[in-house]
């Protein structure tokens, strides 16, 4: 089946990780998705929402209907944004007394996809054709767990993966401590969590640690890099995208 | 409160053994937790059971409230309206002096906690004696406070116990935990046959058969409630189940979730006073505290479904490394976080609602579905859009992005901003973030650059 899918980039991966954007778009056109990036696409406001300003950023929300009111699916390399729009959208509508936007998001919700989900519950596919010779430990991002509920749908793409020696991560269910404005606000509690979530890294002894979102992968890699522990992170869409052989 | 949460966090994340001690016990209840869960193949079904009954009472509770008066009434026994912790406290005072005791026996009570009845009583020249082995060891120690809901002593380890065993009761004990209780029951054995009043909390209270209920594991409560010839019962007044045979729900998800039990070792069920048997005199304090107040924010209410099991604070990250005594209140944890600043007042404990990076394992455990996540995200905006707490600078940040984001001009201007180094999307609060991690650098080519080149 041909499918047609809008990429929703999120803001963190256009402006700071532009490759794993990249990658997602060479994953989904590998297996046959006609992607489509409206430009006109910002922000989600998951930052302000989960920081208390979301009364300052309901226009993002009706913006993101705007722009992708008419995708037939819409995908996204973030579990987290993937959640702000599908479950925290509709209370950000209802609170403010927007019972049309509060239509409209319920309308779009069941179309907007993380992109493991996409691939493997929507699509079916879990084998993309990548090859990646590399040891690689998977943390579970708690949004995609927990409120996407996207289960071992990254786990099956991996798997599937060429060449790949993949170790399980011991309490993969546990937060790294990122947390979106966590990290500075309670940035001691933060980092205690970080430090653990990297022991336990470091303990597979894995040379990559990968994840289903961006912002997470910047707080765990930026903590890897400062104790120089020679582990790096990589998004999965760019495990998906490689071919190394 | 100086300085909240992330100052108090801070403290105890330096207490190395409090970071053993704490470490260990979660983990080792969380993993039997989900082993005595797994057992009940319709526990999700029991869960929304348990957070319907709640959801119900808390929708007609005034109606609840009265028929329980009615029905504790007819049973002989004697109902007080509080509207706050001071009118609470003084009917215990009241009572015991009114028995001329100079001391009272307490069941573990975090109601009694709440409204630091201990202190009150110790006003009016009345020592309240904490007979939970937990509640005991914290009230031994200096200056000590409870870190747990259910397990108060949760960071102390069985050394710490013994050596504040041999200071403060002046007995010879090893750091054996049958040698421990040994000495704090003879200890506590002499109290439970001299004092002649009791205080209690209640985990649950029955509306139509005027019925209070106290679940432990110790028979200390037992004691505490059958012996003294006068029992003074605080209950919140969230406490309330309308029937009976709603205790079915709620006494099979308690211990499951609390003590990760199949069922608890010891559950008092008590109406009014009965003739030879137990209290002459019984008095039930119904305690508003601020819950009336919680009751009418459509979205927070539902924290006071709670009752109380302590399943959030054992799979949760942030408690699991802070500890209970980094929130500043008898109720700690991600509860404790939506809790406190609601009955309290936000301006009171506005950090609280901060204390929690939204990773969502409180609302996968909670006995009674109290989503736990969206209320904090919910307290965040009353805290920053109620009181003063946050700063202008943040203000002043979370407004300049807003703007960025309103439009794909200012967006993608800021995006070349960025690049420079400069501006709102560049300088997001980032001495924090380096103290202990390295920053993405700023690519040269954003994503949406590359598209315009390759596919624009």
């Amino acid at each position: 089946v041909q499918v047609r899918a809008a990429l929703f980039i999120t803001c963190l991966a256009d402006t700071l990780f532009p490759d794993t954007g990249r990658a997602t778009v060479a994953v989904l056109e590998r297996v046959g998705v006609e992607v489509d990036f409206p430009l006109e696409q910002t922000c989600c406001g998951q930052m302000h929402a989960n920081t208390g300003y979301g009364h300052e950023v309901l226009g993002l929300v009706r913006r993101f209907v705007r722009v992708f009111g008419d995708a037939e699916i819409v995908v996204t390399p973030s579990g987290s944004c993937a959640a702000m729009v599908r479950e925290g959208y509709e209370r950000m509508a209802v609170e403010a007394g927007d019972d049309a936007l509060a239509r409209e998001v319920r309308a779009l919700a069941p179309r907007v996809f993380e992109l493991s989900e996409l691939l493997v519950r929507r699509m079916g596919v879990e084998d993309v054709g990548a090859s990646f010779h590399h040891r690689v430990t998977y943390h579970p991002t708690c949004h995609s767990l927990r409120l996407l509920k996207v289960g071992d749908a990254p786990v099956r793409l991996l798997r599937a993966v060429r060449g790949i020696d993949l170790v399980e991560l011991p309490e993969a269910e546990q937060c790294c401590g990122f947390g979106g404005t966590f990290a500075v606000k309670n940035s001691d509690t933060s980092t205690a969590m970080l430090t653990d979530k990297m022991r336990r890294i470091l303990d597979t002894r894995a040379d990559v640690c990968t994840a289903a979102d961006s912002s997470c992968l910047m707080h765990i890699g930026g903590g890897l890099k400062r104790s120089r522990a020679g582990v790096r992170v990589m998004h999965l869409a760019e495990i998906l995208a490689s071919e190394d052989s | 409160m100086k300085g909240g949460f992330p100052k108090a966090a801070r403290d105890a994340l330096a207490d190395s053994q409090l970071r053993r001690n704490i470490g260990h016990a979660t983990s080792t209840i969380r993993a039997k937790r989900a082993r005595v869960v797994g057992e009940v193949a319709d526990w999700e079904a029991l869960r929304d059971a348990g957070a319907e009954i709640k959801e119900r009472t808390l929708r007609h509770l005034d109606v609840h409230l009265e028929r329980l008066e009615e029905s504790v009434t007819r049973a002989g026994g004697t109902v007080h309206w509080a509207r706050d912790g001071a009118e609470a406290c003084a009917v215990v005072a009241d009572v015991a002096r009114a028995h001329g005791s100079g001391e009272v026996i307490k069941v573990k009570s975090l109601a009694t906690d709440e409204i630091d009845l201990n202190e009150a009583l110790e006003r009016v020249g009345v020592h309240a004696v904490e007979t939970d082995l937990a509640e005991l060891i914290v009230q031994l120690g200096d200056n000590d406070k409870q870190s747990h809901i259910l397990v108060p002593a949760i960071h102390r380890n069985r050394a710490e116990i013994a050596q504040l065993f041999r200071r403060e009761l002046g007995v010879e004990v090893s750091d054996d935990p049958a040698e421990l209780t040994a000495a704090a029951r003879a200890h506590l054995r002499a109290k439970f046959l001299s004092v002649p009043v009791g205080v209690s909390g209640a985990n649950f209270a029955i509306a139509d058969t005027g019925h209070v209920v106290v679940v432990e594991s110790e028979g200390n409560g037992r004691m505490c409630t059958t012996l003294p010839e006068v029992l003074v019962s605080v209950v919140g007044i969230e406490k309330l189940l309308p029937r009976f045979r709603d205790l079915e729900v709620m006494l099979q998800l308690l211990p499951r979730s609390s003590t990760a039990e199949r069922m608890n070792p010891y559950t008092s069920i008590w109406s009014g006073v009965s003739d030879r048997d137990g209290p002459r005199e019984f008095h039930l304090v119904l305690l508003d505290g601020g819950r009336t107040d919680v009751l009418a924010d459509e979205v927070g209410r539902a924290a006071l479904r709670c009752i109380r099991c302590s399943a959030c604070l054992n799979v949760c990250p942030v408690y699991e490394r802070t500890g209970g005594r980094a929130y500043e209140s008898v109720y700690p944890g991600p509860i404790g976080a939506i809790l406190t600043p609601q009955l309290h007042g936000l301006e009171n404990a506005p950090t609280l609602p901060w204390a929690s990076s939204l990773c969502g394992a409180c609302y996968e455990v909670c006995p009674v579905k109290i989503d736990i996540p969206s209320i904090l995200v919910h307290l965040r905006g009353r805290v920053v859009r109620e009181t003063k707490a946050e700063g202008l600078s943040e203000r002043a940040a979370m407004g300049a992005m807003a703007r960025v984001f309103s439009s794909r001009r200012t967006y993608e201007a800021a995006q070349r901003m960025a690049k420079l180094g400069r501006g709102p999307l560049a300088n997001a609060a980032l001495r924090p973030w380096t103290r202990s991690r390295e920053l993405p650098a700023v690519p040269d080519q954003t994503f949406r650059d590359w598209w315009r080149e390759e596919r624009g």
